[in-house]
């Protein structure tokens, strides 16, 4: 569930959401990259947003953080318009490129130093550094950092100022493990610190781990938007399988379910369910396993993954 | 439920720093860029260095009458306003255009007026300790300077404005590796085509006309006609400058692409 009252956020100013995006057009000659999209992003929430390569994703952030005019459409970032309000906007936003972004013999220290030195009450910067692991390398030049190294530098950088909305575009695209729990680490404490944050992102388990809000974009539109348990739960078929002894009447059984479930025997003895699975069709089949003198064994609920309901609206495998 | 297991050391505080101090730690971080980079400070320390002593001490070149020094020394001062200026601004700035340094930097607090200032003050430092050095070597080479100091800098900043205009024009439009080896290009010709260690007057009579006219030339037949004869205001030289400073820097204005 979309944990955001307003409340939440603390020291936000503004009760307008942290971006508000409606009817969004963006073309590149005869190419349209974003077709009408609308998107939403609550204060103090962390949305992902998830999408095949040129569904539009970055083309929408780029447009919220004012580096392209929309051809239509009406986008809002903390109430403001971001090219018109760009010079308003920029001190409370951090944006972390999908790579690049700092200069190549610039150090790791001195380049977070300085943009610290941009804002007016920054993070400290030696705990930020411990903490995404850059204590070895603050002398060295960025060109000669780990990928991993860099995108943890570009991380801190969008942080630094303690901007009140953070971007995110593929903030773990290339870290080891231990890198990236760190990572989801720093995303949560933002959120829970009252920082909305946008993400984009190419793995399913980021955006079931860390948001509070999915959005799919695919050929330019938002095709669904909800908590990853709603995305779960809705348009997906989910399934429940059990093991008994095997031959039972799977038609008797058929008979007590709903209209639109299906059940069969996979292989002897393995049985499997599948439609709405809730407590009431849970109840139903134990029941009928009780009626058959059958005592079900490994009675497992398998719940449809982001990945799936990815698949099933897109048609695409999220990982070109 | 604000922060129930937060530290709070990320709640939202944002705000930009106060105007100045952003452009001059900008500008802190330019200059040092410029001066870290091995490749540089060979354009613009060791070049001009080694072409002033070799050209002052042995007579490879005919520079006419007087010492060689004070006919070198303007025509490298010219050349080390150029080797900041245009060519290791146009590669700096391309790379970092490359690099999506300018992408960033457009989102960060900084305005890009208050970068483009950054950016020219930290030419303008490098240009200080190019001309300090040199000096100091001209001098210990016997060099004899003449005229007024002020229009010197103003001839200094109008051949810096220049210079700039169609460096940055260079990096804004082409792909950085193009920037790389075109910059390189041009400073090798204007070195030699610019009058900067070759009189013009060694050219043909054609190609004088049309070499004049060119900013190193106009910039280093400034300087020279101050430095070595005390002459006033070169208003020629000047006007050309002006009118490559305006056209460099208006074309620089329209076609630069940050991205």
């Amino acid at each position: 569930m979309p944990s955001t009252s307003p409340g939440d956020a603390p020291r936000s100013p503004g009760r307008e959401p942290a971006v508000e995006v409606t009817g969004l057009v963006k073309r590149y000659g005869a190419k349209t990259a974003v077709d009408g999209l609308d998107l939403t992003v609550a204060r103090g929430s962390v949305t992902a947003v998830l999408g095949p390569n040129g569904a539009g994703k970055t083309t929408t952030v780029e447009i919220c953080e004012g580096y392209r005019r929309p051809d239509a459409g009406r986008v809002r970032v903390l109430g403001l318009d971001p090219v018109a309000d760009a010079a308003a906007l920029r001190p409370r936003i951090g944006v972390m490129l999908q790579s690049g972004g700092i200069y190549a013999g610039a150090r790791a220290e001195e380049m977070l130093r300085h943009t610290a030195t941009l804002h007016a009450h920054p993070l400290d910067v030696e705990p930020l550094i411990e903490r995404l692991g850059l204590g070895s390398c603050g002398r060295t030049p960025y060109r000669r950092l780990s990928g991993g190294q860099q995108q943890r530098l570009a991380l801190a950088m969008a942080v630094v100022g303690r901007p009140e909305l953070v971007f995110l575009d593929e903030p773990t695209a290339g870290l080891d493990p231990q890198a990236r729990r760190a990572t989801w680490d720093l995303v949560r404490e933002l959120r829970t610190d009252g920082v909305s944050v946008v993400l984009t992102t190419h793995f399913m388990d980021e955006a079931e781990q860390l948001a509070d809000d999915v959005a799919i974009i695919d050929g330019g539109r938002v095709v669904t938007q909800g908590s990853p348990e709603e995305l779960c739960k809705g348009g997906a078929e989910n399934s429940l399988r059990f093991s008994g002894r095997p031959g039972l009447d799977v038609a008797s059984l058929l008979k007590a379910l709903p209209a639109d479930s299906a059940a069969a025997e996979l292989t002897a003895g393995t049985y499997r369910v599948q439609g709405r699975i809730d407590p009431q069709l849970l109840a139903t089949v134990t029941s009928w396993c009780a009626q058959n003198g059958v005592m079900p064994d490994a009675i497992a609920v398998e719940r449809h993954t982001l990945e799936d309901v990815f698949l099933e609206l897109t048609g695409k495998e999220l990982r070109a | 439920m604000t922060t129930a297991t937060g530290t709070g050391t990320f709640t939202p505080r944002p705000g930009a720093a106060p105007l100045p101090r952003m452009i001059r730690a900008q500008a802190a971080l330019e200059t040092r860029m410029l001066l870290r980079n091995g490749e540089q400070l060979l354009l613009t320390v060791v070049i001009p260095t080694l072409l002033l002593v070799l050209f002052s001490t042995v007579r490879i070149i005919d520079t006419g009458a007087g010492e060689p020094v004070d006919f070198l020394a303007p025509g490298v001062l010219g050349l080390a306003v150029m080797s900041t200026a245009f060519t290791g601004q146009a590669i700096a700035t391309g790379f970092e255009r490359r690099y999506g340094v300018l992408k960033r930097l457009a989102v960060s607090p900084l305005p890009r007026w208050g970068l483009m200032t950054a950016k020219t003050c930290a030419v303008l430092v490098t240009e200080v300790l190019q001309i300090a050095l040199l000096t100091v070597v001209a001098l210990a080479l016997g060099w004899s300077p003449h005229g007024n100091p002020l229009t010197v800098a103003l001839l200094l900043v109008l051949g810096t404005a220049a210079f700039s205009g169609l460096g940055l024009l260079m990096a804004g439009t082409l792909k950085a590796e193009a920037t790389l080896a075109a910059a390189n290009l041009v400073f090798l010709l204007l070195l030699v085509g610019g009058g900067v260690i070759v009189p013009l007057a060694k050219f043909p009579a054609a190609a004088q006309q049309v070499l004049q006219f060119l900013p190193i030339s106009a910039l280093s037949d400034g300087l020279r006609t101050v430095l070595a004869h005390g002459a006033g205001l070169p208003w020629a030289d000047l006007g050309i400058l002006a009118v490559w400073a305006v056209l460099g820097l208006g074309a620089a204005a329209k076609f630069f692409r940050w991205e």
